[in-house]
């Protein structure tokens, strides 16, 4: 399918060709050996655009509200690139990417682009090159990149990965305050989000998230036996620890509440800029990044210069109890080519 | 290390009233393990051209029982034709009379599927036309 050459697919992009673009997407997601020369070629144009995640569990509201958050920054001449990460089949690698079907009132925009990803088996909430793709996105010259997540639950949290801002929607009745200090989603929020907000129990959402935060805080209330005990942090760490989660309570559907979402995401980037902080987690991004793809390579490398039978050899003695893992590790450490 | 799927988008142009087919036939296709991309109900010509030129899908596959098909067909391949999208195969499912499909393949409609259709028949239609 790939008949343009990766340098010319990777020019055209730069020029802003949307078909360049999504071929390009294709190219990496895939995997494909162009796909390798495309990223580096792409690597000296990113680091331009702000990333923003949109993480929470199924039924919450994201792709709604990604819409409204679009059409908000669109009002406000910001150009929109979208990848929304739908689950793949553990069973058959099939999968059904429903985001879009929600996300029809941003179509008809030259400054939009939706992609729809599936997570093709990565556990975390995106897909193993959902990272590559937003770079993509990123050379193409778009302002803002949203990263809608699989819909999560407590452990996905891989988004904070790739997002500058990470936002965690919630809805009314899905949890009490136990689910609000359990450790996980909530934790990676820099804005949270209670949508669905026209529903009566909203109160009670709100509060419940409020309880959570306030536990973290430099000073904090804490009601006990009926008294309000203030307690302050002493242990010395920066203020900017401590800086306050928002809530915002949003109807997605109608865009009541988007203004001030889209308010709490520029403060938390000029906070971002003054505090360093978004330099100090880019850094340690690429350095992971680094890690990550040096093991692939180390990894397969390895294993390519053990012979099968050798490999099937040590399977065996492990089977039979002759050896244990961490010999059988050790050995083939010690016998590569 | 390449890992190739085939990308459907399931679309309804124009005016129905419903989509179930339309579900049946992305819930199958995603169990024959391709990656559906579903936009649902009320589709211009135009969205569904951006949607398949965004999501760079092998197929689109269009639903249509209101009887439109000779109307929104031709605008649906116009537009693709403009956007440099001739490579992506067109399937039809939905109501079609029988005197329109030979019309409707000319038009360059890889092939029409109508109602009590084998699933397995697309899968094997799509998985034909799709070089992977």
């Amino acid at each position: 399918m790939l008949k343009t050459s990766p340098e010319t697919l990777v020019s055209q992009l730069l020029a802003g060709n949307r078909r360049a673009l999504a071929r390009t997407i294709t190219a990496v997601e895939n995997e494909t050996p162009e796909s390798v020369e495309i990223l580096k070629a792409l690597y000296p144009h990113t680091g331009r655009a702000y990333t923003v995640g949109i993480t929470g569990a199924p039924g919450t509201g994201k792709s709604c509200l990604v819409t409204t958050l679009a059409q908000h920054l669109r009002q406000h001449h910001k150009t929109v690139g979208i990848i929304a990460v739908d689950p793949t089949s553990p069973f058959t690698g099939g999968a059904v990417l429903g985001d879009r079907f929600r996300m029809r009132d941003l179509s008809g925009d030259a400054g939009v682009f939706i992609r729809s990803m599936a997570s093709r088996g990565q556990l975390g909430g995106l897909a193993r090159t959902t990272y590559d793709v937003m770079r993509v996105m990123d050379a193409a010259g778009f302002d803002i990149v949203i990263i809608e997540t699989v819909g999560a639950g407590q452990n996905e949290v891989e988004i904070v990965k790739a997002a500058d801002t990470t936002i965690v929607v919630e809805a009314p009745g899905l949890g009490d305050d136990i689910q609000a200090i359990k450790a996980g989603i909530l934790e990676i929020a820099d804005i949270l989000v209670v949508n669905k907000a026209d529903n009566p129990m909203v109160q009670n959402t709100v509060r419940a998230l409020k309880a959570m935060l306030d536990l973290g805080h430099r000073q904090r209330t804490v009601a006990h036996h009926g008294q309000l005990m203030v307690q302050t942090d002493s242990s010395g760490a920066p203020e900017y620890d401590f800086r306050e989660v928002p809530i915002i309570q949003t109807v997605a559907i109608n865009g009541q509440g988007v203004p001030e979402l889209a308010e709490a995401i520029e403060s938390h980037r000029a906070y971002l800029a003054e505090s360093g902080i978004r330099q100090d987690r880019h850094r340690a991004r690429l350095q992971s990044e680094l890690v990550v793809r040096l093991k692939e390579i180390l990894l397969k490398k390895l294993l390519d210069s053990v012979p099968d039978e050798t490999l099937d050899d040590v399977v065996e003695s492990l089977l039979a109890r002759q050896m244990d893992p961490i010999s059988a590790v050790q050995f083939l450490l010690a016998h590569q080519m | 290390m390449e890992n190739r799927k085939i990308r459907v988008l399931i679309a309804k142009p124009g005016l129905d009233g419903h989509d179930r087919g339309a579900k049946v036939i992305a819930r199958s296709l995603r169990d024959a393990g391709m990656e559906v991309i579903y936009t649902g109900l009320r589709q211009t010509p135009e969205m569904i051209v951006e949607a398949a030129l965004q999501e760079d899908v092998d197929v689109v596959g269009l639903s249509i029982l209101s009887g439109a098909h000779m109307a929104l067909t031709p605008r649906v391949i116009e537009l693709m034709h403009e956007n440099g999208l001739d490579d992506i195969k067109i399937i039809i499912g939905g109501i079609i009379p029988d005197e329109d499909v030979p019309a409707l393949k000319s038009m360059g409609v890889s092939e029409v599927f109508g109602p009590g259709t084998n699933t397995d028949d697309i899968v094997k239609h799509i998985r034909t036309v799709v070089s992977v």
